[in-house]
């Protein structure tokens, strides 16, 4: 299958030093400038296929929301390309970047802080349609508004309903509906069900694959729960502190881990009816983003752990499974 | 014999101007020692006041409007605020969902944690900071000498809610409750942290109360499971009877629509939401979403019935099945 996507060798990092004088540090009697940088993403590789789901899991602060937002734009890689449909679209900016835009959405996590307080359902799901296509009139627009409403289950009738008059569920069908109102490509969801309930997050997953199989969607889909990325996702890749480990079919992943990380993260699943007590447990916590370690970033972590994975950071290896994998270990076949 | 906790036909209101609402209705449930029970329901369905109804923590406009509590024995609803400052913290313990929002910034661990033994107790520093680094090295914190005199912004969350976890276990108490104990935290620390529970109260055999949205973490922790919804207790039984064999239709949508039992398919939804507090149907709270509904549940509350099973179920389609 084609790459819709391809997202080459990107670096994203936040410069966090504030101000000069912040920067300025007494070291050994001399005065130095220091700045302070926050390395979110790191050499991430990856490609989305034309019509998947690929899911990008890990642990708050792996750098899984950013890469979603360098991805669709919002951030501007600090190196790396990033290529949709064969164009390189992260230079592209400002006018010439509008026809990326429509073919690119984004739904948030937070249903409450993602829509406009202040603008009736009507205007939110409006001003994206009417910016894109200034030619439609009216009627045109009311009536897509309308079909995508309707395909998303909110009622029509709650058109000149404001976001508080909603629950959380049907304001995740809100920006759900303000994504498709478009008639995008790709989707890029940033943990679209996080802030819903067992019963609601269900009703929104469905919804999203009825809007996947019907328009025939691509999906980034960025969570943390790993038991909704199984069920959602054709391929699943592994975030650890900025960097890639593991890229691979998402059932192939599940029954099969490569990746040390991975299968600390997988054996952490609670199971219902599952026994507690079976955890791998990682020894120490996840370092700062600010000074990676040398070498493999899991390497503090990793009970297979040597001197080259403290020294040399691994490149990618491609398995016969045709799973992705990042590390010394499994490329030695020591693991 | 006798239960360590028995809650009798409990009710919480809340007072407000435009009238009463009731979060919690006429809730009874039993805990032994050593115990686990799982309250599990959707945000709103009042796991969270019953958990804080417990230990007398429901602050105004909320009161307690009926029903008992008793704690080994005593009606501990009805203690006074001095007498139930002796319960709380020291024979009940209570942890919280938020680490960061538990501890206090500006005091060390070990201050924060020698103040909880001096408030119960008549006791050294030199044998509370003993207590404080035994009760730290049960938790897994290395080098518990050196981390009381360190602040809780220099821990990581999952260390931080083993902290937590270690001030509640300080006096030896009979019960603890934990409120979304790990639901700040990611799945590798929720992990460590259920692990860490399950192991304490097996060795130290003490009563848990887990209160949470997660059923997946409720069936690996917990023996016993109460399942609420919109204040009452609809469904309550052994763990593996109520995973395995649910008999309320609202567990059962519950459990169907966890992604793992039906990979690759459209999950199974409940249709509806939650009913607001300000406008509860007559009958069963369910029953505006329920697929089975009859005449019966739009104009009666169903009562808690014993299924064969050996739970207990509020439906009266079980019961007609049943007879």
């Amino acid at each position: 299958m084609a790459n819709l996507l391809e997202v080459k060798n990107v670096d994203k990092h936040f410069d966090i030093s504030g101000s000069l004088v912040d920067q300025l540090k007494l070291e050994g009697g001399k005065i130095r400038r220091k700045r302070t940088v926050v390395k979110a993403v790191n050499n991430v590789t990856l490609n989305i296929r034309q019509g998947e789901t690929l899911s990008v899991v890990g642990e708050s602060g792996c750098g899984k929301s950013t890469l979603a937002r360098t991805v669709i734009g919002l951030y501007q890689p600090n190196k790396g390309e990033i290529y949709y449909g064969g164009d390189r679209i992260d230079t592209v900016t400002g006018t010439a970047r509008r026809p990326y835009r429509t073919r690119m959405q984004m739904v948030f996590q937070d249903p409450y802080a993602s829509l406009n307080p202040r603008m009736t359902v009507k205007q939110i799901l409006e001003e994206p349609v009417r910016f894109h296509n200034p030619a439609l009139d009216r009627r045109e627009v009311r009536d897509i508004i309308l079909t995508t409403m309707d395909q998303v289950g909110v009622n029509t009738d709650w058109i000149d309903r404001f976001p508080h008059e909603f629950s959380g569920g049907q304001r995740q069908r809100i920006s759900l509906a303000r994504a498709l109102v478009l008639d995008p490509e790709f989707v890029v969801a940033d943990e679209p069900i996080a802030a819903l309930d067992v019963s609601i997050q269900a009703q929104i997953l469905n919804l999203m694959m009825d809007a996947q199989e019907q328009r025939g969607l691509t999906y980034l889909f960025i969570s943390h729960d790993l038991s909704v990325v199984e069920h959602i996702s054709t391929r699943v890749a592994v975030m650890y502190l900025g960097c890639l480990c593991e890229v691979a079919d998402a059932k192939e992943l599940f029954c099969n881990p490569q990746h040390p990380y991975t299968r600390a993260l997988l054996s952490a699943i609670p199971r219902l009816g599952g026994k507690a007590g079976g955890h791998i447990r990682l020894s120490g916590d996840v370092p700062t983003p600010i000074n990676l370690p040398s070498g493999c970033v899991f390497h503090g972590r990793c009970p297979h752990a040597d001197d080259r994975c403290r020294r040399e950071i691994p490149e990618d290896v491609t398995l016969e499974s045709g799973t992705r994998v990042a590390c010394h270990g499994i490329e030695e076949g020591r693991i | 014999m006798e239960h360590l906790l028995d809650i009798k036909n409990l009710s919480v209101e809340f007072a407000l101007r435009t009238g009463n609402l009731c979060a919690v209705r006429d809730v009874s449930l039993s805990l032994d020692s050593g115990e686990r029970l799982g309250l599990v329901g959707e945000s709103g369905a009042g796991k969270s006041v019953l958990g804080f109804s417990i230990i007398n923590l429901i602050s105004k406009p909320g009161f307690i409007s009926g029903g008992e509590v008793i704690f080994k024995g005593d009606d501990i609803s009805k203690y006074s605020y001095e007498k139930m400052r002796r319960i709380r913290g020291n024979r009940i313990s209570m942890i919280f969902q938020d680490p960061m929002m538990t501890l206090n910034p500006v005091l060390t661990v070990g201050t924060q944690m020698k103040e909880t033994l001096k408030a119960h107790m008549k006791i050294s520093d030199k044998e509370a900071t003993e207590i404080c680094i035994d009760k730290l090295k049960k938790v897994y914190i290395p080098s518990p000498e050196k981390r009381l005199e360190q602040y809780p912004h220099e821990f990581s969350g999952g260390m931080r809610q083993r902290i937590v976890v270690a001030i509640s276990l300080l006096t030896n108490p009979n019960l603890i409750i934990a409120d979304e104990p790990t639901t700040a935290l990611d799945v590798t620390i929720q992990a460590e942290i259920m692990d860490l529970l399950l192991e304490l109260c097996e060795t130290e055999n003490m009563g848990l109360i887990l209160i949470t949205h997660d059923l997946a973490v409720v069936s690996e922790v917990t023996q016993r499971i109460a399942v609420l919804y919109a204040g009452r207790v609809v469904e309550i039984g052994p763990t593996e009877t109520i995973i395995a064999n649910p008999q309320h239709p609202y567990t059962q949508g519950l459990i169907k629509a966890l992604p793992e039992c039906a990979p690759g398919t459209r999950l199974n939804q409940i249709p509806g939401m939650m009913p607001s507090l300000k406008d509860m149907p007559d009958g069963c709270p369910f029953s505006p979403r329920c697929e089975f509904k009859s005449p019966r549940c739009e104009s009666e509350i169903p009562p808690l019935r014993e299924t064969i099973s050996g739970g207990f179920v509020a439906c009266f389609e079980r019961e007609v099945k049943r007879g």
